[in-house]
């Protein structure tokens, strides 16, 4: 079946369109959350926490966060299917091996007699 | 013959084709970023003192750049919900928008944020030869206030120090941190990059005594070699995500919209998704990078 590409022509059911639509300011609160935490960023990274490690690990909570929303509601993992949720699983934990690796790397014998 | 599944979704897994092939392919993204966010991590804990620069890159541009990457992801994601509404005209415009801002962030990172670094200069003093250089490295100040050293020059060097037969390199400017190494306020970093500093006279920096030098290639540290690296991969994405997204922008998306409407919308959240990824890896190259 031809459909045009006027507006409003051949909607999907009202259910599904109503169900984007209320959708749509969800995506720009989001992303003006993004904005406000970008710029928080920012600031608190020109704030002293005392050491370096300190600040280092506040803005990766805040990068973590900002990619949590990111992940949840615009690349829709709050509600997706199981087959996704299970490569992501899995992909989680070869992530967490490979930065383990890096670990272990400091525990290098040859490296620490250098 | 027709390949099932590329519109509707199959019963078993609830997923059309391509959403699946999507997550497969953004698994395989995951592992690559991470091996060199792995790179990094270990490179920068494994850095002596001093070996690690901080406050090099162009703060308010490195903001302006994640805010348009954070903002296609908006209108890219209100792209794909127009479609899903059945509103083609508003799709077109928030997809040009979302076309505008990843060529915008290109533009930036190529004309302006690269070549900046391609033209400036650093040189890495010989440990036994630091102390003779303390007026501009104030490392004595450093020590007593605990932190790092510093053991680089950079500013901008005459045209004839990089013959290489001269003996020497000659500093017409300096970074602000070197003509006053022991002001509180060089300490950090600052929002705004500060000005090269002419000095009064030169400052002569003869070959003999310096350890490594280079302008701000990817061969000047490990510190570059990452920077140039992840930022280069991650303009490459971005770049594929443009093709794609102008690929559905011309008619070819007008046709496919006019032949099935579900179509286009689920090629649209398939590329969309491909493009939060990108957002997502900026979203940790930039604090990592510009501001820690």
């Amino acid at each position: 079946m031809e459909h045009t590409t006027t507006e409003h022509s051949h909607a999907p059911g009202d259910d599904a369109a109503h169900h984007v639509n209320a959708h749509v300011k969800g995506y720009l609160y989001v992303g003006g959350f993004l904005i406000f935490c970008t710029a928080l960023t920012v600031g608190l990274s020109f704030v002293d926490f005392g050491t370096r490690e300190a600040n280092i690990i506040v803005a990766m909570a805040l990068a973590t966060l900002k990619v949590g929303f990111v992940a949840a509601i615009f690349m829709h993992l709050k509600s997706e299917k199981w087959t996704i949720y299970r490569i992501l699983l899995i992909t989680v934990v070869f992530a967490i091996g490979l930065f383990a690796l890096t670990g272990l790397a400091f525990s290098d014998p040859i490296r620490l007699n250098w | 013959m027709e390949i099932p599944y590329t519109v509707t979704a199959r019963p078993d897994t609830g997923l059309y084709n391509a959403k699946i092939g999507i997550w497969l392919f953004l698994a395989s993204e995951v592992m690559l970023f991470g091996g060199l966010f792995s790179a990094y991590v270990f490179l920068r804990v494994g850095a002596l003192p001093g070996y690690w620069p901080h406050g090099l890159l162009n703060v308010p541009v490195g903001t302006m750049n994640t805010l348009l990457l954070i903002g296609s992801s908006v209108t890219v994601v209100l792209a794909w919900a127009s479609l899903k509404m059945r509103k083609f005209m508003q799709y077109k415009i928030w997809m040009g928008v979302t076309i505008i801002c990843g060529l915008l962030f290109l533009i930036v990172k190529l004309t302006y944020e690269w070549p900046q670094k391609f033209h400036h200069f650093g040189a890495y003093i010989k440990t036994e030869d630091l102390a003779k250089y303390e007026p501009y490295l104030g490392n004595n100040y450093l020590a007593a206030k605990g932190l790092q050293p510093r053991v680089e020059i950079t500013g901008d060097v005459t045209p004839e120090s990089l013959d290489p037969s001269a003996t020497a390199y000659e500093f017409e400017k300096v970074d602000a941190i070197y003509s006053d190494p022991t002001n509180p306020a060089m300490d950090r970093p600052t929002f705004f990059p500060r000005e090269l500093v002419k000095l009064k006279t030169n400052l002569i920096l003869p070959k003999a005594d310096v350890e490594y030098a280079s302008m701000f290639y990817p061969r000047h540290s490990a510190y570059f070699q990452v920077y140039f690296l992840i930022t280069g991969l991650h303009g490459l994405h971005v770049l594929g995500g443009l093709i794609v997204f102008t690929y559905f922008w011309l008619p070819v998306g007008a046709n496919l919209y006019k032949k099935n409407p579900e179509h286009l919308a689920n090629r649209i959240e398939v590329v969309g998704l491909f493009w939060h990824f990108v957002d997502l890896v900026w979203i940790f190259v930039f604090p990592l990078f510009y501001l820690l």
